[in-house]
Order: C-alpha cells, then sequence, then structure tokens
C-alpha cells in the first residue's frame, strides 16, 4: 500500500469514526437533528450524482423518488397495520417502490438527452405532487401520519442518526463501486459521447436505465427514512421542487461525478441551510441557496474536491511534464520521406 | 474471396438530398478497400448506415451473408464491425486506457491486458494514464483506432484516417494498417489522401452523389473517365470565338 493510500484509509476511518461518535459527543436533540437532515442528503446526493453525475442527465425529479418511498411506507404501515419499529422492516418495499417507478419514467425521458431531459423531469415531478394531493389514498393534502415510536424524547433522533449513517455509507460505498466497474465507466462514457459509447458496444439505454433505478431506489428508501423521522408526509413536503435543487447544488458544488464531492456538497450546504432556517429566515436560506449556486458557477464550476485535485497536481507536477513521456514509436516531427515510401 | 461486408441498393435522404442512391458495394474479407469520391458523394453517410447510426430507406447492408440493415450501432459493433470517425470522437474526461476499456469485450485482467498490447502497437502506451482530453489530435487518431482494435471486430471502418494528421503519423498509421491486414483483418477506409488510398487499398470504391460510378483495382479506377469527371467535373466544351464577347472584355 503506498503512502498516499494509507492516508486516505486513515483520514475515511477516522471520518468514519468521527460520524459514529458524532451523537454521543454532541447528544443535544438540535445537533443530532442537524446530523439525520445531513446524512439524508449525503445519501440523496450520492445516490442522485451516481445517475445524474455519472452519466451527465441531469435530473431534477429526484423527489418523484423521494416522496414516493415516503408515501409507500406511510401507505403501507397504515393500510397492513405494522406499528413501532416493524415499520422499518418496510424499507425495502420503499426502495423497490423507487425502482418500479424509475423503470416507466426512465424508459420516457431517457428517450431524450440534455434541456428535454431535465425539463421532462421537471414534469413528471408535478404530476407525482399532483397526484399525492388529488388521490385519496394518499391522504389528500392532509397526507399520512407515520405510526407511533415509543421511543425517549432526548434520545429519540439517534436511532434515525445511524440508520441515515448507514444509509450514507452503503450509497458512498456504493457509488465507490460502481465509479470503478464496468458499469461506471459505460456511465461515464455516455456522459462524454452517448452515440460513440453505441458505437462501442455500450448498450446505453440499459446501462442509464439500470442507473436510474438503482438511484431512484436508495432515494426512495432514504425518503422513507426521512418519512419516519418527520411522522408524517404531505405533498409540498414530500414533492419539493427545492430538493432537487439542493442535492443538484451539492453535488455540482462539490464535484459532480466524483464520489466525494456530493458529500462535501451536502456536508457544507444542509447544515448551513438549516441553521439559517432557524436563526434567521427561510426565504434568506432559499435566497442564499440560489446565490451560492451562482458563485459556485462562476468560481468553481467544476466543483471543490476537482478544482482542489487539479490545483494539488499542480503543485506536486510543477517543473515536470504533465503527462508522462510516451514509449510511443510515433514520430512527432515531420518525417521527409515522401508518403510513397511508406506505401506497398 | 468472399464479400465481408455487402450493401445492396442501399438509399438514404435527408428531407430533399438524395445523399445516397442505389449504392451497391463489396469488401472482400482480409482485403483493404478504399471508398473515395468529392465532398457530398455520401462516403460517410453510407458508413453511417452500415453502422447503425443512419436508417437506411431502402435496401440492405450484409456482414457475411448476415442482414444487419438498420440495426443499433451497439448490435453492429459487437457482430463485429468497428468504425472510427472523420472528426475524432474519444471520451475526453476518461484516461486513455479507460477509452480502450469501454469498447473492451474480454473479462476485467484480460481487458487490460490486450488494452495495454494494442496501446503499445499503435504507439501511445506512455500516455495509459493520461485523460482522453490532453492528447493531440494526432494521438486521438490513434487512440480511436486503438479502442476500435481493442474488441478485435471482423472489419474496421476508418473514415478519413489520414485527415489533418502530419506526414510521418500518415505513414505510422498507414504502417500500422498494413500490419494488421497481413494478419487478416478487413479495412473500409474513406479516405481523400489519394497517396493513401492508392498505396494502401487493394480495391477502391467511387461515389458521386450517392452512387457507385467506379470500382475496382487502384491502378484502373485512377484512370477511369467517370472517376475524373467526378473529382474534376465534366468537360466543358470551349465556345465558339464570338467577336462581340472579345469586345465585352
Amino acid at each position: 500500500m503506498s503512502k498516499g493510500q494509507i492516508l486516505r484509509v486513515t483520514g475515511l476511518v477516522a471520518l468514519l469514526a468521527a460520524a459514529v461518535l458524532f451523537p454521543v459527543v454532541f447528544s443535544n436533540p438540535v445537533y443530532t437533528n442537524y446530523g439525520v437532515y445531513t446524512l439524508v442528503f449525503v445519501a440523496v446526493a450520492s445516490a442522485w450524482n451516481v445517475f445524474s453525475g455519472f452519466s451527465g442527465y441531469i435530473s431534477l425529479g429526484h423527489a418523484v423518488f423521494f416522496g414516493s418511498g415516503a408515501y409507500a411506507l406511510g401507505i403501507a404501515a397504515r393500510d397492513w397495520h405494522v406499528t413501532g419499529v416493524g415499520v422499518f422492516g418496510l424499507l425495502p418495499l420503499a426502495a423497490a417502490v423507487g425502482a418500479v417507478i424509475a423503470v416507466p419514467f426512465g424508459l420516457i425521458a431517457l428517450r431524450v438527452r440534455r434541456h428535454t431531459f431535465i425539463v421532462i423531469t421537471i414534469a413528471v415531478f408535478f404530476i407525482f405532487q399532483l397526484m399525492a394531493y388529488n388521490f385519496s389514498f394518499t391522504g389528500g393534502s392532509s397526507g399520512v401520519d407515520a405510526p407511533f415510536l415509543p421511543w425517549q424524547a432526548s434520545t429519540y433522533n439517534n436511532p434515525f442518526y445511524y440508520i441515515t449513517l448507514a444509509c450514507a455509507v452503503g450509497m458512498i460505498a456504493l457509488a465507490w463501486l460502481i465509479r470503478r466497474s464496468r458499469f461506471g465507466l459505460q456511465l461515464r462514457a455516455i456522459r462524454d459521447d452517448e452515440d460513440r459509447a453505441r458505437g462501442l458496444g455500450v448498450h446505453a439505454m440499459r446501462v442509464k436505465l439500470a442507473a436510474f433505478a438503482l438511484s431512484g431506489a436508495v432515494t426512495a428508501l432514504v425518503g422513507a427514512v426521512w418519512f419516519f423521522y418527520l411522522t408524517q408526509v404531505q405533498p409540498p413536503s414530500a414533492f419539493d421542487p427545492l430538493f432537487d435543487l439542493s442535492v443538484v447544488l451539492m453535488a455540482f458544488l462539490g464535484g459532480l461525478g466524483t464520489v466525494s464531492g456530493p458529500v462535501l456538497g451536502a456536508l457544507i450546504i444542509e447544515p448551513g441551510q438549516l441553521w439559517l432556517t432557524a436563526n434567521a429566515n427561510g426565504y434568506i436560506s432559499e435566497i442564499l441557496l440560489g446565490a451560492l449556486f451562482l458563485v459556485a458557477v462562476l468560481l468553481v464550476p467544476r466543483g471543490i474536491i476537482p478544482t482542489a485535485g487539479e490545483y494539488l497536481r499542480r503543485l506536486t507536477t510543477r517543473g515536470r511534464a504533465a503527462i508522462p513521456t510516451a514509449s510511443a514509436t510515433v514520430p512527432q516531427a515531420p518525417d521527409p520521406a515522401p508518403a510513397q515510401e511508406a506505401q506497398r | 474471396m468472399t464479400a465481408l461486408l455487402r450493401t445492396e441498393g442501399v438509399h438514404k435522404a435527408f428531407g430533399g438530398v438524395r445523399a445516397l442512391d442505389t449504392c451497391t458495394i463489396e469488401v472482400d474479407e482480409g482485403t483493404v478497400a478504399g471508398l473515395i469520391g468529392p465532398n457530398g458523394s455520401g462516403k460517410t453517410t453510407l458508413f453511417n448506415v452500415i453502422t447503425g447510426y443512419n436508417k437506411a430507406d431502402a435496401g440492405e447492408v450484409y456482414l457475411a451473408d448476415r442482414r444487419i440493415t438498420n440495426s443499433a450501432p451497439d448490435k453492429v459493433f459487437a457482430l463485429g464491425i468497428g468504425r472510427t470517425f472523420q472528426l475524432t470522437r474519444i471520451f475526453p474526461s476518461l484516461t486513455v486506457m479507460e477509452n480502450m476499456l469501454v469498447a473492451s469485450q474480454h473479462s476485467r485482467t484480460g481487458a487490460r491486458k490486450r488494452a495495454m498490447e494494442q496501446l503499445e502497437f499503435i504507439g501511445i502506451a506512455g500516455y495509459h494514464a493520461a485523460l482522453a482530453g490532453t492528447l493531440s489530435y494526432g494521438q486521438r487518431k490513434l487512440l480511436e483506432l486503438a479502442y476500435v482494435l481493442v474488441a478485435d471486430p471482423a472489419i474496421i471502418l476508418l473514415d478519413e484516417p489520414a485527415g489533418g494528421v502530419n506526414l510521418s503519423l500518415v505513414n505510422h498509421i498507414a504502417n500500422r494498417i498494413r500490419e494488421l491486414n497481413a494478419a487478416g483483418k478487413t479495412f473500409l477506409i474513406v479516405e481523400h489522401n489519394m497517396e493513401f488510398v492508392m498505396g494502401l487499398c487493394d480495391q477502391v470504391t467511387v461515389l458521386d452523389s450517392g452512387t457507385v460510378v467506379a470500382a475496382g483495382p487502384p491502378d484502373i479506377v485512377r484512370t477511369d473517365r467517370r472517376v475524373l469527371d467526378a473529382y474534376l467535373g465534366e468537360d466543358i466544351e470551349e465556345p465558339e470565338d464570338d467577336p462581340d464577347s472579345a469586345e465585352d472584355e
């Protein structure tokens, strides 16, 4: 193992240990509440990034999965009379609902690219929001209540903190594995040039759809946990346009298409938003979110992680060739021999 | 010899523009075939129809007697047709090695080994860890050829492999094509560099306005009247001396 790898692993273990010990050190529910929300967004931003960041298809409709996961858990618990901690057993159902919704959604939306894709995801988002308002089984504008959990108020947040931590760590590990896999390589090739990738044997639709379904499943799972934590789900909170904008900003700020970028973005933005909402005004938080988007686009268009990485690389390679010298036999200078000599 | 690749009466129109009109060509197995013609004669469109990027309005495409007309590009590639593009199309945010692995159909370890072998053969192995977007135009041309080779296709379609690169690189590419052909690989090459085509190809097909106007060995084709007309335009009869026009001048 190289020195760099040892440093990286040590850093990750330290970060994980700090995350595990956070509720022990900061036991105040105000702080653990920050922790739960932040981890929800770490997981969701990573899930969003596995599809949108890797493939280049920017989805503004992931709230469809988030809200659907929340509603799926709530409706199933209500109709099947599942109570207490038994509701956690329904989390895989929420993930399955997310994946099932992603298939027809993706089959339609993934036929088009770029701006048209974005517009279709927004349209589907509003369709789901309208359905949540108007169907009787979703409880209309009243929404659905979660089953009561007989936990102490002082430590109520802690189990949710560890569940969301598990979701976040699991999603980051999954994103890391996907990025290193052939599947991830195909997604990144699609991002660069989808038609060329198809011409090299990549089943583009299949690959995109698989990533969309996987991303939707994880987002729905986290949405279900979030619903259980809030004890209630309603159309405007489940299908919130700001949800997608926040997630996109997190990924852009940290570094689109990188594994650590969306994590860093969520760790910066979500606690900041929560603090501003609690201590200032919700509108100021939203205005600042938009301003941060502009600042990120102007100053770090590739995101913090890639920009910082580039800066460090420049420092360490100063005075050396950026690209290793080729062992190539390709002559770089014009050859005086006429082309005909090389011909048969 | 048997035809490895065959098109029969292919038609393709873009709106009112007829890009291909009853286009029939054959590429024999183990040969290097050239496809030439003036700009806009339909060469790249024919490549696009063969590889599934454009759908033919009529006609058929066969690969070793298997009908592949209007198959999707990924299927065409899996069946054994690899191609490069006139303007190089690589994956700039991936490394050179990752570019190779996109096209590879081998297992993880086998894929890396074979990719490295191809990069060494083409002559850009030293760049395997570099981002493809940082390569020069000539190196991109080589990378595109290398990642098509990594999947070991039955036939390789090269769209202007010598376009926009220096003479030494043209020779380098020609030599690599020659070596691959000696090993049994079949090529169909679109190229405007006549020395490159005439020196490399066993058979040359000439397209004009989407139609085949001549086909045969290079020496025959280069003297064909119809080919000269296609490239240089048909003779225009000189007008008889007109005293009025002389006055006008």
